[in-house]
């Protein structure tokens, strides 16, 4: 099976929905334990996104991406924006010129964006961020892969490894980002970016379903 | 919420076209938003360009001028700027000498002012980011994000400034950026919370009996909340918190413009001990009148004599502000005679002037 450029292009409006209908949900999270404004940026961001696709969905993958990460640079604002902007730059780049995608280049999409992140952020697994969610879901990808898994299984490892690991970072005491100035009191919150990255990954797995 | 403002969504929009028309010495960018110097690029000389989110006026956008800044970035209210402002920015105040990015340790500022320094230096431009983070109410640097910036920056952009007005280089402009925030110190209270338009309520309650000690700016939570007390309290309370710092230590990711890449810096604080000498500011915190402020200074020059400091140069007013808030900042930097030359060279800004 080969991931075809229209579903990338879905995947990317129907994370600009999750996040719109997310909005308040993340804020709340953030709220917490941050300055509550996580789900006001990403919705903010991703809703440029959906006003771009229609210039470049003719354009190759990995123009898409791009784009996509140089709009949620310049519009999402907060940590998030780099953040998440570094990942869809680095995956489109990694993607150049792609107009389909094959399983290893799903993983390499996924992998190569979670590596600009942490190259970005300098966060490890275990610092109530991002990457709490991202690093046991490109794992339980790639591990399902190797074991002769299809993409739709792998895919939904992903996900299931991301939902795992954003629920994990509630006992988590945040090392990183305005929560890390809560010392003791961010435990028993949910990290609001975990959060996000699992819906993001949650929406790939919907636009491989249908 | 009372506030005068038109429409939320247009706040910093157009405080800046306000900004515009006061002040046509200044050129005012709408979309992405920023702030120059109208003469700038200035032949020769550094361009020294901070940014962050609104609501700290007059820092940062007041502090452009002849002697401060080349340039300045005003983010949403409370939230960082984005990279293409800082990028655009850096583009038209660039002579060829470099631009010095002055950032304050938030990750979101961080972040985004990195980004900017990638995108410059792909675009030939000569770049360096210095960090500032003098918060001292932040303990550790391990388990968080580290010191915050605060009053030290608007210390660091007056001094730094001027040496880019004398016509150092980037690289002096860096290391003498670096010597100002390894010298500076601050600490902040709060009597009252404040309110983000955005949000429209107060960030956090704070009882009428209540005060916040070792707030940032932008209403997070401080070190610890107590029972109210009077001005003489509250000070000591931050002086010896100040005074008693000892040797923070911190690595930092700087620019390294050959290879093109991040390298990590190990900087640790210099201690204060009696003799020194300090550039002293007194805060307001925006809804704290000067009169309060000083108030609160006598207290502070009282306890620097008791140690056998100096107060050599002092600045007492609203400077870098979190909105409405009420209380106040103390930031204290050692000074030698290097710091002070540029302290005392002439600044011609909207927030700052003098010798002009």
């Amino acid at each position: 099976m080969s991931v075809s450029k229209e579903q990338i292009v879905s995947w990317l409006k129907a994370t600009a929905d999750v996040m719109s209908e997310n909005k308040t949900y993340l804020t709340e999270l953030d709220s917490a334990i941050g300055d509550a404004d996580h789900g006001i940026n990403m919705n903010r961001g991703f809703s440029k996104v959906l006003e771009k696709l229609p210039t470049i969905e003719d354009s190759d993958i990995g123009n898409i991406l791009k784009t996509t990460g140089m709009t949620l640079i310049s519009t999402v604002g907060g940590a998030s924006g780099p953040l998440y902007g570094t990942f869809f730059m680095r995956a489109g780049m990694a993607l150049a010129s792609k107009e389909t995608l094959s399983n290893d280049d799903v993983y390499t999409m996924l992998n190569t964006g979670m590596e600009g992140v942490i190259s970005r952020g300098r966060a490890s697994v275990g610092d109530k961020t991002m990457i709490d969610a991202m690093m046991p879901a490109m794992a339980a990808f790639k591990n399902t892969l190797d074991n002769g898994g299809d993409l739709l299984a792998a895919m939904k490892a992903c996900v299931q490894g991301a939902e795992q690991g954003m629920k994990d970072t509630i006992p988590l005491q945040a090392k990183k980002g305005r929560a890390s100035y809560l010392g003791e009191r961010s435990i028993g919150h949910q990290d609001p970016g975990a959060t996000s990255s699992f819906l993001m990954l949650n929406m790939l797995l919907q636009a491989l379903e249908a | 919420m009372k506030k005068l403002i038109n429409a939320v969504d247009d706040v910093v929009k157009e405080q800046l076209e306000g900004v515009a028309v006061a002040h046509p010495e200044l050129t005012v960018k709408i979309g992405p938003h920023y702030v120059y110097r109208a003469d700038a690029p200035v032949a020769g000389k550094v361009a020294v360009v901070s940014g962050g989110g609104s609501g700290h006026e007059p820092m940062h956008g007041g502090f452009v001028g002849m002697g401060m800044l080349a340039g300045a970035c005003p983010g949403e209210v409370f939230t960082s700027p984005t990279p293409d402002q800082m990028y655009e920015c850096a583009k038209a105040v660039d002579s060829g000498a470099g631009v010095l990015f002055l950032v304050k340790n938030y990750t979101g500022d961080v972040l985004n002012f990195e980004t900017a320094a990638e995108l410059a230096h792909a675009d030939g431009i000569k770049v360096q980011n210095i960090l500032v983070d003098d918060d001292v109410a932040v303990k550790d640097s391990l388990y968080t994000a580290g010191r915050r910036g605060v009053g030290t920056t608007v210390i660091m952009e007056k001094i730094v400034g001027a040496a880019a007005e004398a016509g150092k280089d980037l690289d002096a402009c860096a290391d003498l950026a670096r010597k100002v925030n390894l010298m500076g110190r601050s600490m902040g209270m709060a009597l009252t919370s404040c309110t983000v338009p955005a949000a429209g309520k107060p960030t956090f309650d704070l009882g009428e009996n209540e005060m916040e000690i070792g707030i940032g700016i932008h209403g997070e939570p401080g070190q610890k909340r107590m029972a109210m007390t009077t001005a003489d309290e509250i000070t000591e309370m931050m002086m010896n918190e100040i005074l008693d710092d000892k040797g923070y230590s911190r690595t930092v990711r700087e620019w390294d413009r050959e290879a093109g890449d991040w390298v990590d810096k190990h900087l640790t604080d210099e201690p204060y001990s009696e003799g020194d000498q300090f550039i002293v500011m007194v805060n307001s915190m925006g809804g704290t009148p000067v009169s309060e402020l000083y108030a609160v200074y006598r207290k502070v020059d009282e306890m620097m004599k008791a140690r056998g400091m100096t107060i050599a140069r002092k600045l007492i007013g609203p400077y870098i502000t979190s909105l409405e808030m009420a209380g106040c900042s103390i930031t204290l930097v050692k000074a030698d005679d290097e710091l002070l030359g540029y302290w005392d060279a002439p600044v011609n800004t909207p927030g700052l002037r003098w010798g002009v």
